[in-house]
């Protein structure tokens, strides 16, 4: 797994709620068997018409937004457990997502990919979203290693919480196999009871 | 000290815990499918690590098969590639595949149950959300991502935090027409899609207790639609005597020190939830979502909210999901006209749905207009719907009876529903073009969905129960 370092940059805000996983990547893009790919279909049915022209409305195919940052409204990520969500995001070139709140089996494999799921409260991410209206290119700074997000322009800051486990997983590029296997000693033992 | 039924079952399969990491948390049954699999064989792959226990993992073809024509090669070359990639896999790395043409083959929420291999007190995963549905035997089961399939293929664990508790009570009788189906669905809209989130719930309460195995599947499977990872109910005589003499489900000695372990798993009285949420089943009628999550639905006589009745904040969202459904605020959906009837998926596609569906549409004739798929959830429920004569009865009523799969549920395979179509969905997601493209989703009971294909509209199926029919 990649390592996750600081980060700053420009957003995509996408100022919807109970964005699902059907909307992030729909099921009929699930069928490769590999990991890589998936961001061209990211947002699929939001990008683009029927007959795969660009829907100019869509913040993804407005050239005044860019980054590594995806901004949501929250519960995002509701619905399937599939992880080609996590892949698509990651593979459409976003190492983090904010939203003020996620789905459980969202936030999961995103950290299982290092990438950084980063739950505000509401009010932050109110003002995250009226930044950027203002200025398409205002920019955000991530540090993991601090757990804050701060609005570049305006020097609001906020901090989020995060397992002390998986940050370091995100830090050092460990993956949970790797944790795992280190303790198959305990699993074979614990076999022996049951 | 006293425990909650997820308390005791979760410590039961603790293999580490240590503060400040989540546990290893031991998993019994690993099932699997053709979509989010592949991923994980590969990872083994470059790890160079064999599936660390093969024999209690699970394999069959669901997400991507097509429903007609099961036995002849599947046309659409990706699917076909992916059902292909399963079987070598599981071959390559020892696993049990119930593939396309085996008696076993179906749904993998559908057939782990009734092949038995679902059991109270077990902890199962697989890589699809609706693994709640396993919850309904008292057994910890959840949906996992595909990184998460490569960690119980290593190591048959997981590394997990405990989830929180909560406790859904229903009480009382429900009203005619009301299935278990509505009384999920009816949960969630109160609640909402996000409610549940970060919790494990038990369901519990008269109207519960009262339920069949197969309707208490059809409340545990939705659990994820809140946002809840895993439900469950306690098992009780209901679920022994669903369990016994299943293909895979213990007999003889080990049947006794089976059941003997199983009448321990319960929430001891004075156990602790985390909160505790308690419904009257009479305030239950059926129930139709409007919108696009499945928070979004109502009592079927309702009428839809009003955009302005709205959290200011939640307004554009809400105005968006019925703009995509094509319908207006403060009307009433009763009278709509519809295109399309699915009745299947994991959530509704168990003989009793279709026992239901058949006794009602006996002697009814769907509604010109209207598509009618029926799609059983297992090899072994087609087999029994025919061996009962309901295939007839679903012909003679203008309803296709299809082969077993997802289908129309997620629309991967062929059965999709066009844009702009209106369908009643026995199924659990109305996401936007969850069925496919700008397809437009109501989700509803069998019941509902059955009268919807009658009338050829949304339909209180309530109204129809006690007219005479020309059998």
């Amino acid at each position: 797994m990649r390592k996750f370092e600081k980060l700053t940059s420009a957003v995509v805000p996408l100022n919807i709620e109970n964005i699902d996983t059907d909307q992030i990547i729909p099921a009929r893009f699930l069928k490769a068997t590999t990991r890589e790919g998936f961001g061209e279909n990211l947002f699929r049915d939001w990008r683009y018409n029927g007959d795969q022209t660009l829907k100019a409305d869509f913040v993804m195919n407005n050239p005044d937004y860019s980054g590594r940052i995806l901004v949501a409204g929250k519960n995002f990520g509701c619905g399937s457990s599939r992880e080609h969500a996590a892949w698509a995001i990651q593979d459409a070139g976003f190492d983090v997502v904010i939203s003020s709140f996620f789905a459980d089996i969202f936030k999961g494999n995103a950290l299982n990919n290092g990438l950084l799921p980063i739950q505000v409260t509401d009010a932050f991410l109110a003002e995250i979203f009226s930044t950027v209206e203002k200025d398409h290119a205002a920019q955000l700074e991530v540090d993991l290693e601090n757990q804050t997000v701060t609005i570049v322009a305006t020097g609001a800051q906020e901090g989020f919480e995060i397992n002390a486990y998986k940050k370091s997983c995100l830090i050092n590029g460990y993956d949970d196999i790797d944790f795992i296997l280190n303790q198959k000693h305990l699993i074979e033992e614990f076999e022996q009871t049951k | 000290m006293s425990k909650t039924l997820v308390e005791k079952i979760w410590d039961a399969h603790v293999v580490k815990s240590e503060a400040g990491f989540p546990d290893i948390l031991y998993i019994d049954t690993h099932l699997i499918h053709e979509v989010t699999s592949p991923q994980a064989f590969d990872g083994l792959r470059k790890r160079g690590l064999p599936v660390f226990r093969p024999q209690q993992t699970v394999a069959t073809a669901d997400h991507n098969v097509p429903t007609l024509n099961q036995l002849q090669p599947i046309k659409e070359e990706l699917s076909r590639f992916q059902v292909d990639m399963l079987t070598k896999n599981c071959a390559e790395f020892g696993i049990e595949l119930y593939g396309l043409g085996h008696p076993f083959q179906g749904i993998v929420h559908v057939i782990g149950p009734e092949l038995g291999i679902t059991l109270p007190g077990k902890t199962m995963v697989c890589g699809d959300s609706h693994t709640s549905t396993h919850g309904a035997f008292g057994a910890i089961a959840f949906g996992i991502g595909t990184s998460q399939v490569e960690q119980v293929f290593a190591t048959q664990c997981l590394l997990q935090q405990k989830p929180k508790t909560m406790k859904i009570e229903v009480n009382g009788e429900l009203g005619t027409g009301v299935s278990a189906k509505d009384i999920i669905l009816y949960i969630i809209a109160k609640i909402s899609a996000a409610g549940g989130t970060g919790y494990f719930i038990e369901y519990a309460g008269s109207t519960i207790e009262a339920l069949s195995m197969e309707a208490r599947m059809t409340i545990c499977n939705m659990s994820i639609e809140m946002g809840a990872r895993g439900g469950l109910i306690a098992p009780d005589q209901i679920t022994y005597d669903y369990i016994k003499g299943r293909e895979f489900a213990p007999a003889g000695e080990e049947w006794d020190k089976s059941l003997a372990y199983w009448k321990t798993l319960y929430s001891d009285a004075d156990a602790k939830f985390d909160s505790v949420l308690t419904f009257d089943a009479a305030d239950i009628s059926p129930m139709i979502t409007y919108g696009t999550n499945p928070g979004m639905g109502m009592g079927i006589a309702a009428h839809i909210p009003a955009t302005g009745d709205q959290a200011v904040s939640e307004q554009a969202s809400f105005q968006k999901a019925l703009d995509y459904m094509g319908i207006e605020e403060d009307t009433e959906l009763v009278g709509k006209a519809i295109d399309y009837v699915f009745i299947g998926s994991c959530t509704n596609s168990r003989i009793e749905d279709l026992r239901e569906v058949a006794e009602f549409v006996k002697g009814r004739q769907k509604a010109e207009n209207v598509i009618a798929w029926i799609v059983p959830g297992s090899k072994q429920v087609e087999q029994q719907a025919i061996a009962e004569g309901l295939d007839k009865i679903f012909e003679a009523a203008g309803f296709q009876l299809r082969e077993p799969g997802c289908s129309a549920c997620l629309g991967m395979n062929e059965d999709k529903i066009p844009a702009g179509k209106y369908c009643v969905s026995t199924s659990n997601r109305n996401f936007e073009g969850r069925q496919g493209p700008d397809s437009r989703t109501f989700l509803a009971s069998p019941l509902t969905a059955a009268a919807a294909a009658i009338t050829g509209k949304v339909t209180d199926v309530r109204t129809l129960l006690n007219e005479p029919v020309h059998a």
